[in-house]
């Protein structure tokens, strides 16, 4: 059976199910450029979750009434499409949280907690952000285990060749990457850091915040322990994100929040936790959210992940080459081949602040700051960056948008 | 007026491009280093004081960063020189802001006032005042 040829993306046609892009911007078209911080959303989600509280709405799984199950079916749909989108062998290990940041939390306390002590060595990298950066440095301060950084080199790719080297003299219990850097648009080698770090008996933790919404994941294949997403991101709502982790681990963890649903029996003696994902869902859960994370999977996934990836691909080289032409901008990261839809720059002698402030009087949107990458930035030598990042809905005039408002920038302050 | 000539008025360029007092003074009689670290905007202040020990007879700044801080700081060295260092460690940022006169979201409101905040650092620093408590609403940004 000859394999169908991979649909280029539509950005243009996927734009108009945005109803943020009717809006003009300081009286000019928005150019909006700031998806890795957080992505806008299509019609079809937010009419999902509309739906689902004008006519399914009520508390999940305790319920013995239409509504609660209908919500109940809403809420479980919902985790079998997320279970389905990273291709996890097993639905139960679908933890819905807030974000990507409580679900490394989640990892950092209910599996660090006991499992690390002096002499272990927990591993970041110096790409992290904030959210696989500083739980474990809190953790391992906590326990007293070593809190190392696998550098990076001048392009912002990791040193693998320094692997066993920072981690000499200790016992590797955990390893955590992202899957792509938020400030560079680096597309990390996590299969051979999962390989590598369980190699040495450790576990491994990824942060796929920044890559789950823009390019296909498959944590069979990724070979990491747990893997954590924001839904808000990836085209769904703000409050909902998830955790994937291997069932055999989750269960063998204490829980992390304690409280209702999450329980088994609770006496006055004690109390037993809920099955897998319960045991690690205290209180009501983000309904209307998950319904709406589903919504944005099923939305993404009909775009196709692999157009998606090639789209943004597109879209870097051709910012990265535009960008080229401006002898005073600096851009940072990766070659164009090896980034994802990310694209961090300097402009000589003006404060990111300033670029994006005459920015925005342009219509354009992007971010200035240290992208919650301190580490990063000290690396680098600067004290921020101007980044600019690309979704499916993103087309090329957006990125000619910002070229011209960067003469802008130049003309006003030079 | 554009939203861009409000936000960058010329009297701003000006002053970020050809910053008043701009430079290290030797053996100050007060001085402290402010910084923003959310944006990594950055200023030390230094003050000479006239014979009373109160009149503030020079002032100068080194730093870097974004237009509206180094603006605003310039700005600020104009306002002072010559004034009591008892009163302007007293000013009210409103008296800044009416000077600088742009619309300031919350974040860029921090870079403005960072100057201010910096000098009444040195000012209660160099008469050997109390800090005042007041100093704390802007507990983002690092002072020494």
């Amino acid at each position: 059976m000859a394999v169908a040829a991979q649909t280029k993306l539509d950005a243009r046609k996927l734009r108009a199910d945005f109803p943020i892009f009717e809006q003009l911007s300081h009286g000019k078209p928005l150019a909006f450029l700031d998806s890795a911080a957080s992505s806008q959303k299509p019609r079809q989600v937010l009419e999902a979750m509309d739906h689902f509280y004008e006519t399914s709405y009520a508390n999940v799984h305790r319920g013995v009434y239409e509504l609660a199950e209908r919500a109940t079916e809403a809420l479980e749909l919902a985790r079998e499409k997320t279970r389905a989108f990273v291709n996890a062998p097993d639905v139960r290990e679908i933890i819905f949280l807030r974000n990507a940041t409580e679900a490394i939390n989640l990892v950092a306390y209910a599996w660090g907690l006991n499992n690390l002590g002096p002499g272990d060595v927990v591993l970041v990298t110096e790409l992290e952000h904030h959210s696989n950066y500083v739980p474990w440095q809190f953790i391992a301060g906590k326990t007293g285990a070593d809190f190392r950084m696998l550098p990076l080199d001048d392009l912002g790719e990791l040193r693998l060749d320094l692997l066993d080297e920072t981690v000499a003299g200790g016992t590797l219990k955990v390893v955590a990457a992202g899957l792509v850097s938020n400030s560079l648009g680096t597309v990390n080698p996590v299969e051979k850091l999962a390989q590598w770090g369980h190699e040495r008996g450790a576990i491994v933790v990824c942060d796929a915040a920044q890559g789950a919404p823009h390019r296909k994941l498959d944590v069979q294949a990724l070979g990491a322990d747990f893997v954590a997403v924001s839904g808000h991101k990836l085209c769904g709502p703000s409050g909902i994100g998830f955790l994937w982790g291997r069932a055999d681990l989750l269960e063998s963890m204490d829980p992390f929040l304690t409280g209702g649903h999450m329980i088994h029996k609770v006496g006055f003696d004690g109390t037993s936790w809920g099955e897998l994902p319960h045991k690690f869902e205290a209180g009501t859960a983000p309904m209307a959210e998950a319904v709406g994370l589903g919504a944005a999977i099923d939305y993404v996934s009909a775009a196709g992940l692999d157009a998606i990836e090639q789209h943004e691909h597109e879209l870097a080289a051709y910012a990265l080459d535009q960008l080229a032409e401006l002898p005073w901008v600096t851009t940072y990261g990766p070659p164009p081949e090896r980034r994802a839809g990310i694209v961090s720059f300097n402009v000589e002698d003006i404060h990111p602040h300033d670029v994006a402030q005459v920015l925005d009087l342009e219509g354009v949107a992007i971010r200035a700051g240290h992208h919650c990458c301190q580490p990063l930035m000290q690396k680098l030598g600067v004290v921020a960056t101007n980044r600019a990042s690309f979704y499916l809905y993103t087309v090329e005039d957006e990125i000619d948008q910002l070229v011209n408002g960067l003469h802008r920038v130049k003309q006003v302050f030079a | 007026m554009s939203e861009f000539d409000q936000l960058y008025r010329e009297v701003i360029l000006d002053h970020y491009k050809n910053p008043r007092g701009h430079g290290v003074m030797e053996d100050p009689d007060a001085e402290a280093e402010g910084q923003n670290p959310l944006c990594g905007d950055e200023v030390s202040i230094y003050v000479a004081f006239g014979e009373d020990g109160d009149t503030i007879d020079e002032v100068m700044f080194s730093g870097r960063g974004c237009a509206i801080s180094q603006a605003a700081t310039s700005m600020l060295t104009e306002m002072i020189k010559g004034r009591k260092a008892s009163e302007v460690a007293e000013m009210p940022k409103e008296e800044l802001l009416e000077e600088i006169g742009i619309p300031l979201t919350p974040v860029r409101l921090k870079c403005a006032i960072l100057g201010l905040t910096t000098l009444k650092v040195a000012l209660h620093k160099g008469r050997g005042t109390p800090l005042p408590a007041g100093l704390a609403e802007l507990d983002e940004l690092e002072l020494k």
